[in-house]
């Protein structure tokens, strides 16, 4: 944790409503006595609620003491998993989470380009960095389980696939303007069958279009 | 050559309906009240016949893995455990099935965890299959809703619960214990083997994890029976199994197909050939990037199965392979492997945290050539020792791609070093020492 | 038991040892990190690699691999030793080489191990890792790049002192040791992460670059600042204690020591008295001993003997109570009082007023009440031994404590309430958690202070004592019923009677106009503020406190390091520790300052020096004569008093402050910048 997120962690941290009917529908998966099973799911949980109340999601330390206190275990077990996920943001992140999958697949197929459009985007220099208009956090991430539509653009929850630097930038613009794209292949194909079939197999292989 | 016929997953991209209705139209839910009557021996013993090895990576026996499981219920609950991490680079397989077929993935872990006399089953979800997760949730809740699990599920007198568990970025949780360890709302550390988890598993009691696929295969195999899915493919390396090809392809996918081809055959056949034709194949790492890259000649004599990978010096592992072409910087290629484990090295024990990256930083000077042609053998050193010595098997994930760079392109290393001195001055340039330009983990 | 063979030696085990510990019964020595006897196993550190015959994959971490019967073991073959060779250097690419500037430098087990397997020249040449440090408080220094994330120190936090204060951070090679807040460790057992680290990462903040290890000479000791009598080594550089570290012994205090046995030590140097003084016209001047004794004994043949008293403060040796007991009876005084807490005891038995169960008989127990008492404040190391046994997965270990919670104990309880009206609802069976004691096989009780320096203590005592007897917590074969000391004098104190006999004067009486001499051996904690200003007072110890400072004569005495001295913990057991330093300037043994004031008095005594003064101990009473034993006696009695009424107000804790219990601690400004770190936290600025 940085000299700057000490700056800014707040004071407190208490769950809402939404977050608290959240919670019951969690800690009912799993046994009573197993309930610090629940820890990653809070943890979402205050990341959501973070991301509603202040349009960035992440995860400040006071919310892990409130996380332990939840499931009857000590906070510097939480601060543990919530350090160890890569998924927790543990300061605050721009409104959009531009995030790059570097991993040799997605390298093959171009995500060089990926990183780049992105940077010259959004006018971020280095991974981890925010632009200057609060929009966008850019992060480099491993392989998104996704290699078969290579290169991976994941923002926030959302895969885009196949992606290309002018489609990358294409997806940045519209965001800035608060329009989502439908998430998903960014070429004329069909989730993760071959480029222009719909099946991968032989004997009924039909043509997408 | 798979037949459309004997095809598991018909709706592998979702062409069809993934909920349950277009479900029930493919034959899933059809009859399971019948197959459970069969009890649970029976159950065991035709996934054991099907000779169905774990689709997760280690290929192991699925049925013989769950006869392990004590035979009566003691006083501690047993659970199954479905991996659904999908962290290896290159596998991209499990996805599928969660999105578009999730009804197999719900009627698998119904019919798995009472042949191992489970009643409560939980899939453990990498944290990015956000969408992926939501899916499946859909269609748990509708077979709740449908009385297909639950109490008394499928009418059949058994009571089953299952809930998904989502992680949050990290690799190792796909390794079986870590992941107990990470259910259990810890860091996602692998435990030491003994016990093993058929005895001391999730909340120390007796627990099976299983891939997704290997899940969700066995309702067709009970289904259709053991002699249809040992039919295909060669004996001890059976079935129809998912499979990706990703990489430098003309037509990059994910597909089903029958085990023991050769290697050509299949990226001809579904990646519609190496870009550039085959000639300008350099390697193919076969199984998830964990596994021995192999090069060109031998992909030419190899069959794409669990014996056919292990007799090349390579592993089937999860049968999703990535191709290079010619125009790979094959170091860097390797390197960004040695990055990704040390980003996801859990930091437990040291030959995997300091090897990690010991080989990380020996390796990205390679890629420049800023190194000695020594530090080759010793970087040969240093993997056969991170190899034995760990843990878990991610020590073999993080010395085998280099290893086999090493045995395959150790002449482009070499060039690529005294490239290097060249430009700089000389053969008996020193190397400039190491850089810290290495992210936070 | 399982056989095993282990370089061709066979050796039995028990079933469930570890591959390591049967190798160590075969006498092979296997190096390793992460392991700790009194630790779970890690397995991460893989060092402690060996070979089994025909194993699927024969290289495992022998600390991890359990024995099986028939199981060949190999510790030492070229593989092997690759492997640790290839550990060690891998250990060693991110460590500092900063061996001469470290604290752990000649007893760092990193550079032991680095001689056996380690290379002669790195192969690493990249950068290495550097780890930012955390602050643990006053007592903790924290150099993090030398850590090598054996996980020793979470794992002692999280088993061992129960307050699970560090983690691992970040993972691979990223993974850090760290406090969730930096702050003080919460721990009385902190310390003990010093022992526990096995290379330079934890060191002790308080001595910092005080002295090299080999620098030091060993002592055997006991410590004095509870009742446990843990056993200690006072480690010496020239006439001072430079350090002080446990000792290991499983019947008593395993290998941990307490935070305040272990950091006090710099108050041994400080607020001494060096010389001996007598107040002459309303003033302290400097005597000579000769003068001194001389004085004191005119003194004493001036006033009658019913008139003279005598209180034993805590930390006082056993020689130095029963030379005083003897002589203040030798001039015909009863007033003898060891009882500074004017405590309520029954010393009809021997077992009414000792920790009967034994502290290494607490995991034998299975269930637990407390009444009265808080062991992680007044006895630490006795209460790890607690919640080790409530950790022990093989059986439950339920617990119930009566009386003033002032923190967490470190397990988890059941928390009664605080009055003592509770011991009669128990006894009544009116209560759910009589039930679990009455069905437990080897219930516990452990009656502390502050059920017993109240008004109502006999009640208490022996309500608590046929509550023992109506659970069946006294057999033939269990005894129960315990009394938890936090004096390390007062269990010696009671068996060689230094308390009112006959007629004889308790502490309150004393000090409320009972004596017109009050000789007060130690007696740092009484209330002398009521004291009659005509009382002569003869003070006779080692820190010039309150009680100092209104003596009339000070024979300045020796601190437990200064002093060869017997000892008697809470369980009743007979310790001896060896004079390690000599007492400043003309301080002296207390013993023989008492045998030469009783020569000048011309009382008769049995004794001339220490080895005399022993044998006349055993005459006394017999229990001195087995040291390192516990001799409990199994009859327990109940007394009349149990048909008595209860006080209205609560148990309340005895402690009110951890660190500052005693002189000597509350001259040591380490223990003082603990206490205002703990009770004022916000003074604390992290550094
Ligand atoms: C580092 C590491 C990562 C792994 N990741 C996965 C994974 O993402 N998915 C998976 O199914 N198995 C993974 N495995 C294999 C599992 O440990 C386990 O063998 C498998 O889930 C068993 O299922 P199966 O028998 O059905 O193949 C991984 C193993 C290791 C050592
Ligand atoms: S600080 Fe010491 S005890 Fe803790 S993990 Fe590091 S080396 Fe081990
Ligand atoms: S001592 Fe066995 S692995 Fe560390």
């Amino acid at each position: 944790m940085s000299e700057k997120s000490m700056n800014i962690q707040p004071a407190e941290f208490t769950f809402d409503q939404e977050s608290e009917q959240q919670i019951e529908k969690i800690l009912a998966k799993y046994p009573a006595a197993r309930k610090a099973s629940a820890v990653i799911s809070l943890l979402y949980v205050v990341q959501n609620q973070m991301n509603r109340e202040t349009k960035s999601a992440w995860v400040p330390k006071v919310a892990m003491s409130v996380v332990a206190k939840r499931l009857e275990i000590s906070p510097v077990r939480v601060f543990e998993v919530a350090t160890f996920y890569t998924m927790f943001n543990l300061e605050p992140i721009g409104q959009y989470h531009l995030q790059v999958c570097g991993t040799t697949p997605c390298w093959l197929r171009g995500s060089d380009d990926i990183v780049t459009a992105c940077k010259n985007a959004t006018g971020i220099k280095e991974f981890g960095q925010t632009s200057d208009d609060g929009m966008f956090t850019l992060s480099e991430v491993e392989c998104l389980g996704a290699c078969a539509n290579a290169p991976i653009l994941q923002v926030d929850h959302d895969y885009y696939e196949d992606m290309t630097a002018e489609s990358t930038t294409k997806l940045i613009d519209l965001l800035r303007q608060g329009n989502k794209p439908a998430h998903g292949s960014m070429i004329d194909r069909f989730n993760s069958a071959p480029i222009g079939k719909k099946f991968s197999q032989n004997t009924e292989a039909k043509d997408v279009k | 050559m798979l037949s459309d016929k004997d095809r598991i997953y018909l709706n592998l991209h979702g062409q069809d309906d993934w909920k349950l209705a277009g479900a029930r139209r493919r034959g899933d839910w059809d009859n399971t009240k019948d197959i459970l009557a069969l009890g649970r021996e029976t159950v065991i013993k035709t996934v054991i016949d099907s000779g169905l090895r774990g689709r997760g990576g280690a290929g192991f026996s699925t049925g013989l893995k769950w006869s392990f499981m004590p035979k009566n219920e003691g006083p501690l609950p047993h659970y199954l455990v479905i991996n659904g991490d999908e962290s290896e680079p290159g596998t991209c397989k499990d996805r599928e099935v969660m999105r578009h077929e999730p009804h197999k993935i719900v009627e698998g872990a119904l019919l798995a965890s009472f042949a191992i006399g489970a009643h409560t089953a939980y899939i453990y979800i990498r944290g990015e299959y956000y969408n992926e997760a939501n899916r499946l949730q859909v269609a748990i809740d509708e077979a709740y809703e449908a009385g297909l699990i639950g109490k008394n599920a499928c009418g059949s007198g058994w009571d089953f619960d299952f809930y998904i568990h989502r992680g949050a970025g990290a690799y190792i949780c796909g390794e079986e214990t870590a992941q107990l360890e990470s259910l259990e709302g810890k860091k996602g550390q692998p435990r030491l083997k003994p016990p093993f988890p058929a005895g001391k598993g999730l909340y120390g009691c007796p627990t099976t994890i299983n891939n997704v696929e290997s899940i969700s295969v066995t309702p067709t195999i009970l289904r259709r029976g053991s002699a249809w899915f040992a039919g295909i493919g060669r004996p001890n390396n059976t079935g129809p199994k998912l499979m990706a090809i990703s990489g430098h392809v003309n037509t990059p996918c994910v597909f089903e197909e029958a085990l023991g081809l050769p290697i050509k055959d299949v990226i001809e056949k579904h990646g519609g050939g190496v870009r550039g034709g085959w000639d300008n194949l350099l390697a193919v790492i076969p199984g998830g990037t964990s596994m021995p890259m192999l090069n060109k000649e031998t992909c030419e004599s190899t069959l794409f199965d669990f014996d056919g990978l292990r007799d090349a010096g390579s592993g089937l592992g999860t049968a999703c392979m990535v191709v290079m072409d010619k125009s790979t910087d094959i170091i860097r290629a390797v390197t960004l492997l040695s990055k990704f484990y040390k980003h996801e090295s859990c930091g437990q024990c040291t030959p995997c945290r300091e090897g990690s990256i010991w080989v990380l930083k020996v390796m990205q000077r390679m890629t420049e050539g800023r190194a000695e042609i020594e530090e080759i053998d010793m970087l040969m050193d240093v993997t056969k020792n991170i190899e034995n010595t760990t843990i878990c098997a991610m020590g073999m994930s993080v010395a085998w791609p280099v290893q086999a760079l090493i045995r395959n392109f150790r002449p482009v290393m070499e060039q690529r070093i005294m490239d290097y001195k060249k430009s700089r001055g000389g053969a008996s340039q020193i190397q400039v020492p190491g850089d810290a330009a290495i992210g936070s983990f | 038991m399982a056989k095993v063979i282990v370089d061709g030696i066979p050796v039995e085990v028990p079933n469930g040892s570890s591959v390591l510990q049967a190798c160590e019964a075969a006498g092979k020595e296997i190096p390793r990190f992460c392991y700790h006897d009194k630790l779970s196993v890690a397995g991460n550190c893989r060092m402690c690699m060996v070979e089994i015959t025909g194993a699927r994959k024969p290289l495992v971490s022998s600390c991890s691999h359990p024995v099986m019967e028939g199981m060949h073991v190999t510790t030492d073959s070229e593989t092997i030793r690759t492997a640790r060779r290839s550990t060690m250097e891998l250990l060693l690419i991110n460590h500092p080489l900063d061996c001469p500037i470290c604290d752990q430098g000649g007893e760092c087990d990193l550079q032991d191990q680095a001689v056996g397997y380690g290379r002669d020249c790195s192969r690493y040449t990249d950068e290495k890792r550097a780890v930012v440090d955390k602050y643990m408080g006053p007592l903790i220094r924290t150099v993090m790049t030398r850590c090598i994330q054996c996980t020793r120190c979470i794992r002692f936090t999280n088993e061992i002192a129960g307050t699970a204060e560090l983690g691992g951070i970040y993972r691979g090679t990223s993974l850090e040791i760290t406090p969730f807040i930096e702050q003080s460790l919460v721990s009385e057992l902190s310390g003990n992460l010093i022992d526990v680290c096995p290379v330079g990462a934890l060191t002790s903040k308080p001595t910092a670059f005080h002295y090299r290890s080999w620098e030091l000479k060993n002592t055997d000791s006991i410590d004095v600042v509870d009742a446990v009598g843990t056993n200690i080594m006072l480690q010496i550089r020239g006439n001072e204690v430079m350090r002080v570290l446990p000792r290991k012994n499983d019947d008593v205090n395993e290998e941990w020591l307490s935070d305040k046995g272990r950091f006090s030590l710099d108050g041994l140097k400080r607020r001494r008295l060096d010389r001996p003084w007598i107040k002459k016209n309303g003033k302290l001047v400097e005597a000579s001993w000769t003068e001194t004794i001389q004085y004191v004994a005119d003194k004493l043949k001036t006033v009658a003997a019913d008139r003279i008293g005598a209180i034993a403060g805590d930390l006082c040796d056993a020689e130095s109570m029963l030379a005083l007991k003897h002589l203040v009876n030798g001039l015909g005084s009863a007033n003898t009082d060891c009882r500074q807490d004017n405590a309520y005891y029954d010393i009809s038995e021997r077992g009414n007023y000792v920790f009967n169960s034994s502290i290494a008989g607490i995991e034998d127990a299975d269930a637990l009440l407390v009444i009265g008492s808080f062991p992680r404040q007044e006895a630490p190391v006795l209460n790890a031994r607690i919640r080790k046994r409530w950790l022990s997965l093989t059986e439950q270990f339920p617990i119930a404590y009566i009386g003033e919670l002032p923190d967490d104990p470190t397990y988890k309880i059941d928390h009664l309430g605080e009055s003592p009206e509770l011991i009669n609802e128990l006894l009544a069976g009116n209560h759910a958690f009589v039930d679990i004691l009455k069905n437990a096989k080897r219930p516990m009780i452990i009656l502390g202070h502050g059920a017993l320096i109240r008004p109502d203590s006999k009640v208490i005592f022996e309500k608590t004592m046929a509550l023992a007897n109506a659970i069946g917590a006294v057999s033939e074969d269990w005894n129960g019923f315990n009394i938890l000391h936090h004096a390390a004098s007062r269990v010696a104190g009671l068996d060689l009677g230094f308390i009112p006999q006959g007629q004889g004067k308790d502490v309150a009486a004393m000090i409320n106009g009972g004596v017109d001499v009050l000789w007060m051996l130690g007696a740092d904690e009484v209330d002398i503020s009521t004291l009659s200003p005509e009382c002569f007072v003869i003070y006779q110890g080692h820190h010039g406190e309150r009680a100092a400072s209104r003596a009339d004569v000070i024979l300045p005495g020796a601190t437990y390091t200064e002093k060869s001295g017997t000892y008697v913990n809470t369980e009743g057991r007979v310790q001896r520790s060896f004079r390690a330093i000599c007492p400043p300037g003309e301080a002296k043994e207390e013993w023989s300052v008492i045998c030469s004031i009783g020569q000048a008095l011309a009382v008769e005594q049995p004794y001339q020096n220490l080895e005399t003064l022993r044998q006349y101990m055993t005459e006394v009473n017999p229990v001195f004569a087995q040291c390192g034993l516990v001799k409990n006696s199994v009859a327990v009695s109940v007394g009349d008093g149990a048909q008595g009424n209860f006080e209205k107000q609560p148990l309340t804790a005895v402690i009110s402050d951890y660190f500052l219990t005693n002189s000597i601690s509350r001259a040591s400004l380490t223990m003082n910048e603990c206490s205002k770190l703990r009770y004022a936290p916000s003074a604390e600025a992290a550094e």
